[in-house]
């Protein structure tokens, strides 16, 4: 795939995980010739590369966790745009990128629980390959960027979903409330996408009163009230079962979609309105109160729709990139006051914590609705 | 109560001496601000009060609105009939610019607090309508009973609303036993209209919510032009408006066989507050939010067509094939053609109540529609704007009521006099 001349001439990432699942690959550790893939050590507490120093051009590189948390890789550019990642790596299991990286700054990330700012690394990319492209080709580049950003959400979606079907099922209602906001992290990031397909979002994520009488109410939220306000999974078989049925048809629609730019753009914006009318509130989650969870991942999949345009940005409104950086750094501190181990504090905000995490959501969320314009502009 | 005169507002301002040059300036600073709509309809004279249909609905839709409903706390049915008498009598009054009352506000005996409040005092009739309504609850309450022997009169149209998808209501901004809507020109004579009524209420209803609407959404003659909505969207382009007479007898008003007999003449109510999340709507670009109206911004007009009374094509396609106007646009799903012909008489207003403790305007629309019969109207048409209207993002309805507004008062007479003969 990686060899057709557009996705190398694109930066492409090709994603392997889930593809190939925990591939057993030989380890590099020791020979590194600074040529064979980059090892990536990841625990609790480090991200340890084998090298900090690589080609521009197509890089491997190999994580393995041996730490107790889920764990994520990434490979940012300037401002967290994400050049690659990779997802949902348990304990003790081996996952590989394979990125295609320009000459440039990076930062190699490690995010056990999946959550915050992660443990960060410099990485260096030096070579011949070129770094500047224009307009047109970095718009391009953003739609596709986010598409694949969409395909490794989508994948870690139903993986997930998998599991916390499976502990529904199995009755095990400690292990399904754990597994209830990750699972949904990654329909949160990608919600504007999910959306697009007609039907399926309210069969997946319904609150009660989207309901009208006569029609069945199933999805996440079905299941988070059994959970929460009975503390059983009794009778929700049925509609786990329908929920994992509808999140991979979602999942096979999204690995598909074609998104242009404007698209994009709208999405950002969309996700934070998310936010501002959901998250915020409370109504999202109004069960088990784990509506941070939902906050930080919708702010982050906006961040990575902003960020795949970045390129195109900041050719065409460097001053607009620059607020974005600092609003969106904004957010998530804002979040972090709420953060307890890889999760959040159930939301129980007082009016005054909803008004200042309204505040800094409104602040992002305006400079972010003047992306599509700009992105517009011939 | 019928030898109750009132104080005429402006006789008292003529006995007041001084008080005249100021009160006839103001008055004259009022007319002086009438646009040419309402040269066509009169903003500062009285509106009359008796008639085969109430006031208030076919009425040219005045700029303000105080809505108020009360749930009746006394049990006996003479306690109701007396109330709607004195307030009867009380709305006569005040729609003709009068105090009510014997001696009104300001000329009873000083040790007794005033029969009228009187903010209203010096200001014209600045068109006030009262018009009244009677909800499922005042026949029946929440146990099934009959609470003033009236249970059997409760009209079928007068259905208990269905749940409608998304709707997130406030049961202290719904509901209610009777509702009275005052509409004036002037905010001040709307308020002392129904802080006069709740007063007069006081030991038989108690107020369950009121919201004030200024700037009137939607036009209910052809002599207004088309006002705009909190969104910056004309509103109310192809309302029913007075000057339809044959559609409404169809679309409007009760007929008699649609029964029972105290509502012929009359008509339903449908009250929906509206909160708009109006900071999200305004960072939305203009071209989506003409999409999911189905209209231009600036002029009104029907996407692909140039005029706001140009009839809309809803078959005409852009150049790469997709409709003008959008399936899930508002417009659409709202129009007659997609809804078996049926049509509202809307007169809703915009509100904003300050802030909410977000820092969020608290805003929308107060959405007050009349019609025939809500089971054919209004709810099929809510039903499908809550499946697949685009701008149900932008909106949430938070507050909800029906109501059976009986025919006009002949004079004499009483609100819903019928019902209790």
């Amino acid at each position: 795939m990686i060899t057709t001349r557009r996705a190398a001439a694109i930066g492409a990432v090709l994603l392997l995980a889930g593809l190939t699942g925990c591939a057993d690959d030989k380890p590099a550790a020791g020979s590194d010739d600074g040529t064979g893939p980059v090892t990536v050590k990841a625990t609790d507490s480090e991200c340890g590369l084998s090298r900090t120093d690589v080609k521009s051009g197509t890089s491997t590189f190999s994580v393995s966790n041996g730490g107790s948390k889920v764990t994520e890789f990434y490979v940012y550019a300037e401002g967290d745009r994400v050049m690659g990642e990779v997802e949902n790596i348990g304990p003790g299991l081996k996952r590989e990128l394979i990125v295609e990286l320009p000459t440039g700054k990076y930062q190699a990330v490690c995010k056990p629980g999946m959550v915050g700012d992660g443990i960060r690394g410099d990485l260096n990319v030096t070579g011949d390959a070129a770094a500047q492209v224009d307009e047109d080709t970095a718009l391009k580049q953003a739609a596709d960027s986010y598409q694949r950003y969409v395909n490794s959400q989508a994948v870690a979606l139903e993986q997930k979903t998998t599991e916390f079907v499976t502990a529904v099922k199995a009755g095990d209602v400690a292990k399904a409330k754990e597994l209830f906001p990750i699972s949904r992290t990654y329909w949160e990031r990608i919600e504007p996408v999910a959306e697009s397909f007609g039907d399926l979002d309210p069969k997946i994520d319904a609150r009660v009163n989207d309901v009208e009488p006569g029609t069945e109410w199933t999805g996440y939220h079905r299941i988070e009230q059994a959970l929460w306000e009975k503390n059983t999974t009794a009778g929700m078989a049925k509609y786990a079962d329908q929920l994992l049925v509808d999140v991979k048809t979602v999942v096979a629609k999204a690995k598909v979609v074609k998104l242009n730019p404007l698209q994009l753009a709208n999405g950002a914006k969309e996700l934070l309105d998310e936010v501002a009318t959901g998250k915020v509130t409370g109504e999202e989650d109004r069960y088990s109160h784990t509506d941070l969870w939902d906050f930080q991942a919708n702010v982050e999949g906006s961040q990575a729709a902003v960020q795949a345009l970045r390129p195109a940005l900041q050719q065409r409104d460097a001053a607009l990139v620059t607020t974005l950086d600092t609003n969106f750094k904004a957010v998530f501190a804002a979040l972090d006051k709420y953060r307890v181990g890889d999760g959040f504090k159930p939301y129980n905000a007082t009016d005054a914590e909803k008004k200042e995490l309204g505040a800094v959501v409104d602040a992002l969320a305006e400079p972010v609705s003047k992306v599509a314009g700009v992105i517009a502009k011939k | 109560m019928s030898e109750r005169k009132g104080f005429s507002r402006r006789g008292l301002l003529g006995a007041a001496g001084a008080a005249v040059a100021t009160g006839v300036a103001g008055y004259a600073a009022h007319s002086a601000l009438s646009t040419e709509e309402s040269q066509a309809a009169d903003n500062s004279g009285p509106v009359e009060f008796h008639g085969t249909h109430q006031a208030g609905i076919v009425t040219p839709a005045q700029d303000r609105l105080h809505f108020a409903t009360f749930d009746v706390t006394a049990t006996k049915r003479d306690a109701v009939i007396s109330l709607l008498k004195e307030w009867t009598a009380a709305a006569a009054l005040m729609t003709a610019g009068r105090d009510i009352g014997q001696y009104g506000a300001v000329n009873g005996p000083g040790e007794a607090p005033p029969e009228d409040t009187g903010e209203a005092v010096g200001l014209p009739p600045a068109r006030l309508t009262l018009t009244i309504g009677f909800g499922p609850s005042f026949f029946v309450d929440a146990k099934g009973n009959d609470r003033f022997g009236l249970k059997t009169q409760r009209p079928g149209a007068l259905i208990d609303l269905p749940h409608f998808i998304a709707d997130d209501l406030d049961p202290n901004r719904s509901g209610g036993d009777i509702a009275v809507q005052a509409c004036s020109d002037d905010p001040q004579v709307a308020v002392h209209a129904i802080r006069n009524l709740a007063r007069i209420g006081f030991g038989t209803t108690v107020v369950r919510y009121s919201q004030l609407g200024f700037g009137r959404t939607s036009s209910t003659s052809r002599a207004q032009t088309t006002p705009r909505n909190l969104f910056g969207f004309k509103d109310g382009t192809n309302n029913l408006k007075l000057e339809d007479t044959a559609k409404l007898e169809e679309q409007l008003w009760v007929q008699p066989e649609d029964g029972p007999d105290w509502m012929v003449g009359g008509s339903y109510l449908v009250s929906r507050r509206i909160r708009m999340t109006i900071e999200i709507w305004d960072r939305t670009s203009l071209g989506e939010q003409e999409q999911i109206i189905g209209r231009g911004k600036g002029t009104g007009a029907p996407l692909g067509k140039a005029d706001e009374f140009d009839p809309i094509d809803f078959n005409a396609k852009t150049s790469d094939g997709s409709l003008k106007v959008a399936k899930d646009s508002h417009v659409r799903l709202a129009h007659p053609q997609f809804n078996k012909g049926a049509e509202l008489l809307r007169r809703g207003y915009n509100f904003v109540d300050g802030s909410d403790g977000l820092g969020r305007l608290d805003a929308g629309l107060f959405f007050l529609a009349y019609q025939r019969d809500p089971r054919k109207q209004f709810v099929p048409i809510q039903q499908q704007l809550s499946r697949s209207d685009a701008m149900n993002e932008y909106i949430r309805h938070v507050g909800s009521g029906i109501f059976a507004c009986p025919p006009g008062v002949t004079p004499g007479s009483f609100w819903g006099e019928k019902l209790f003969s």
